[in-house]
């Protein structure tokens, strides 16, 4: 809107939006503040809370129990490793729905979005026994699997998305200037790529690093990553309130900021197209 | 010699023919434009020629060989896209060096040749730059520029100059000319613009639904149009096309007369009319003038000079030895 | 574009994306399909035998069926009444003119990342523990008695939870739309004589009716399946039993298959039912 808005009614719309913002983001600005507080002073009063001293030990202590370290790198390598994955399969399949599309392209790719919305619970069972026969049940190697085929379709849609925005004239003076094959998908797509593989790759680590229902029934001591982690706080023993808060500001951090990133490869990612 | 030849060429997308069965002999050294309006098959006809596309049945001879199933890149064409397609990520000297880079040629020679083209085309202080900093009219130079520096066996040009503005345009179309007299290679030009064809070619293929229409110089289309499409489609302002009593007086279904071979009268002449809409030019004028003889308007050339208004009741000659005549089927009746 | 050539090789390369997600789907869904027509009750006895349509009965006629379909209906239906709402009043506030705005958004999206279990946990205990949460301080501050959030108002403190996680998502999704929408539209409206809320219910929401059923029917694909929050917080208890969790509970922690398996075919069915309407919008875009 060019219109200039006045700058009493810009502010009175600040003032709201700010409000409005402090509210919903208070959850996590609390546990930020509760993080750097000793047991004794998480549970008082906010008041209380506020004019209380402020400490590490939470954090310390959070680390110290070596565990933390091992879910955390869990994470990290499940999250990193199914997206590494995906992409890897992925790329092919949305490079040839994309350049070379056929009558069946639309047909396969709606049938691969379609394998999203499969309710996990109606597969739970199979899959956990097949693990179990796999000898993949609590182990790296069946999470990043798992988690590579519940966001395959996201990514190759995601991909398919980007690689439809290359000119595909660009492509053809490539052909036309004596580019074979290979030459053309290093010189010249891949450069113009990256930024969507870029884009899908954040998408992909924050979905995977925030799954919440494989990783907490596929997973015990070995391979749990911080979701199952944090969910053992559900049945703790004595004041966990500031460790409980440390332990929740450290896993859900660099989600943060990368969520920050990628606001518009979330719409695109999870609306399908169906929103512009 | 017969540089490019298609023989029976013909293609289909899906169920429907957009080519039927076509053949066409281009000459070594010729500037060919394919020209028609949208949809008649110029762009895919080019394709074709190039490799981005397959032929659906009939064969594409380059040079005395079967070039028919060989891919875009060893058939020794350069094209030059609508929107030119230059590779974003890379500088304006690797987008003209690229091909080159792709046959193989060394860092040094590679240069060489690059530098030549750039100076050959006034590009040689954006080398270092990136397409997406230049303007239309450089970008479009570069294209060309990729184009050139593979010394091709001939250069396909796909709408090159839709993209600019008028005044560009008629900049560029000087360019490409003093390009082709330099060269002295082939080049197939494609366009929707019939006054582009009119200056630039040595020879005009007129399309319309993926059939050629007529083949043949500029002048030759314009004088001796084979067939009413090609006669309204060739020179601007359009032919006047005229059926009913007027036509049936010269024995034919219809006939045509140019706006340029008419002459007008206050007192005297075969048709008489009212002056309608008036279009100062400057150069020359054109008036639309409604005659009870015609359904339509006529347009009719004057100098820049003369001056009616608007209702003036005026009479229209046309130069007989400029009158062409088609039947009932369209075709040019001699 | 597409030559001969050149198709041959893309149909090579769909080919791992293509195997891998058909053995997604078959495999475990032929298993739990075949699980779902016998008794089978690995820690009480293992295999014991074909019992048909048995598992289909005993599953919808349990005490706990119909409670569970309709706490699943509450909360799916909270959630998405509350983020749609609230989404596209924040949606219409962000999009106006403000200070910091940038600051403003990321603040607004930020729960969206926050992962269920911190989500579940923290809301439980630091903001509605009856004794030392923050809401508790909070009334008690007003002089009155703090609610038993999660035991007493198990199902709102529940929604609530949710709909704050899924906030973001709903308001991002709604001022994508809305930014989207020609402001010459809007200014030839008023060009034409209508006023604010005129422009909002003639011009804007109509053209946010086909963003809002999209919010509408991807949260609720994702809503049926909402597992963790539940599972950190009430474990199914207070009457917080999701179709899901039902399911859940039967499959791994009563471990009786064969019934659990006969009620994931009806959470397969129902969320299917959702997916057909999704991916004829998602296909009607395909082909703009």
């Amino acid at each position: 809107m060019a219109r200039a808005t006045s700058n009493r009614q810009k502010l009175i719309t600040s003032i709201i939006a700010w409000a409005a913002a402090i509210v919903i983001f208070f959850p996590i600005l609390w546990i930020i503040v509760l993080s750097f507080k000793a047991e004794g002073d998480a549970i008082r009063t906010p008041l209380g809370v506020l004019t209380s001293s402020w400490t590490l030990d939470s954090y310390a202590v959070v680390q110290d129990r070596s565990d933390y370290l091992k879910h955390f790198f869990n994470s990290v390598i499940v999250a990193v490793g199914s997206t590494l994955l995906g992409i890897l399969v992925a790329v092919p399949a949305a490079w040839s729905m994309a350049f070379v599309p056929s009558k069946r392209t639309r047909g396969i790719l709606m049938w691969m979005l379609s394998t999203k919305m499969l309710p996990a619970v109606g597969v739970l069972y199979p899959i956990y026994l097949l693990f179990i026969q796999l000898g993949i049940l609590d182990s790296r190697t069946g999470l990043v699997i798992v988690l590579m085929l519940i966001n395959l379709p996201i990514i190759v849609w995601m991909l398919y998305t980007y690689f439809r925005e290359i000119p595909a004239e660009i492509l053809e003076a490539a052909r036309m200037d004596g580019a074979g094959m290979r030459a053309e998908l290093l010189y010249v797509l891949t450069p113009m790529a990256i930024p969507g593989i870029a884009s899908t790759m954040l998408l992909n680590v924050i979905l995977a690093w925030n799954e919440a229902f494989w990783t907490l029934n596929l997973t015990a001591a070995k391979a749990a990553p911080l979701t199952a982690f944090i969910a053992s706080y559900s049945s703790p023993e004595g004041l966990f309130y500031a460790k409980l808060s440390a332990a929740s500001v450290m896993a859900i951090a660099p989600i943060l900021v990368m969520g920050w990133f990628s606001q518009k490869q979330l719409v695109r990612g999870l609306t399908f197209g169906a929103v512009k | 010699m017969k540089q490019i030849q298609l023989k029976q060429v013909s293609k289909r997308f899906g169920d429907v023919e957009v080519i039927p069965p076509l053949d066409l002999e281009i000459e070594d050294g010729e500037f060919v434009v394919f020209v028609g309006p949208s949809g008649c098959g110029k762009s895919t006809l080019l394709r074709l020629i190039a490799g981005l596309e397959d032929v659906t049945s009939g064969a594409v001879i380059i040079n005395g060989e079967d070039a028919t199933g060989i891919p875009p890149a060893r058939r020794s064409l350069a094209m030059v896209f609508q929107s030119y397609a230059l590779y974003p990520h890379m500088s304006v000297r690797k987008n003209i060096a690229f091909p080159l880079r792709m046959a193989g040629l060394g860092k040094a020679e590679q240069n060489r040749r690059v530098e030549d083209a750039a100076n050959v085309l006034n590009l040689t202080e954006y080398l270092d730059r990136r397409p997406g900093q230049l303007s239309g009219g450089q970008r479009q130079r570069v294209a060309i520029g990729r184009a050139i520096v593979r010394e091709p066996t001939a250069f396909l040009f796909d709408e090159p100059l839709s993209n600019l503005d008028a005044a560009l345009r008629v900049g560029m179309r000087l360019e490409i000319s003093e390009l082709h007299k330099r060269l002295a290679t082939t080049m197939i030009y494609v366009t929707h613009d019939q006054v582009e064809a009119m200056t630039m070619a040595d020879k005009i293929v007129v399309l319309q639904r993926g059939v050629i229409e007529q083949i043949g110089s500029p002048l030759e289309l314009y004088r001796n149009p084979q067939n009413i499409f090609v006669a309204g489609f060739i020179g601007s302002p359009r032919m006047n096309l005229l059926e009913g009593s007027e036509a049936a007086a010269h024995n034919a279904h219809t006939i045509g007369i140019r706006p340029e071979h008419i002459s007008i009268s206050t007192d005297k002449g075969d048709w008489e009319g009212v002056v309608g809409v008036t279009e100062h030019l400057g150069s020359d004028t054109f008036f639309h003038v409604s005659c009870p003889a015609f359904t339509n308007p006529l347009t009719v050339r004057a100098g820049g000079d003369v001056d009616l208004s608007y209702g003036t009741k005026i009479f229209l000659t046309p130069d007989k030895a400029h009158l062409h005549r088609f039947d009932d089927k369209g075709l040019r009746l001699t | 574009m597409a030559t001969q050539h050149s198709r041959s090789i893309a149909r090579l390369m769909m080919a791992p994306a293509v195997v891998l997600l058909l053995g997604w789907m078959l495999v475990p869904l032929t298993m739990t399909l075949f699980f779902s027509f016998k008794k089978y009750l690995p820690l009480r006895g293992g295999d014991l035998g074909w019992v048909g349509f048995e598992n289909y009965v005993r599953f919808v006629s349990s005490s706990s069926f119909w409670p569970a379909v309709g706490t699943t209906l509450l909360i799916v239906g909270g959630v998405l009444v509350i983020t749609v709402l609230l989404g596209i009043a924040l949606a219409l506030l962000l999009d106006q003119p403000i200070w910091g705005q940038g600051i403003v958004r990321i603040l607004v999206i930020a729960p969206f990342f926050v992962m269920p279990t911190v989500s579940g946990l923290v809301w439980k205990n630091m903001f509605m523990d009856p004794v030392n949460g923050f809401f508790a301080h909070i009334w008690r501050l007003f002089g009155a008695e703090p609610i038993q959030w999660l035991s007493h108002a198990s199902m709102p403190s529940l929604v609530m939870i949710i709909s704050w996680q899924w906030l973001p998502f709903a308001t991002l999704i709604l001022l994508t739309a809305i930014q989207s929408l020609d402001s010459e539209q809007l200014e030839a409206a008023e060009m034409d004589g209508a006023r604010p809320v005129g422009r909002f219910w003639f011009i804007t929401l109509p053209h946010l009716a086909r963003a809002i059923t999209v919010v509408i029917l991807i949260q609720t694909i994702f809503l049926l399946s909402i597992f963790a929050e539940i599972f950190v917080t009430t474990a199914g208890a207070f009457g917080t039993k999701t179709l899901t969790y039902l399911i859940f509970q039967r499959v791994l922690e009563s471990q009786n298959v064969g019934l659990g398996s006969a009620g994931g075919v009806y959470a397969i069915i129902l969320a299917n039912i959702v997916a057909v309407f999704l991916l004829r919008i998602v296909g009607k875009n395909l082909d703009a």
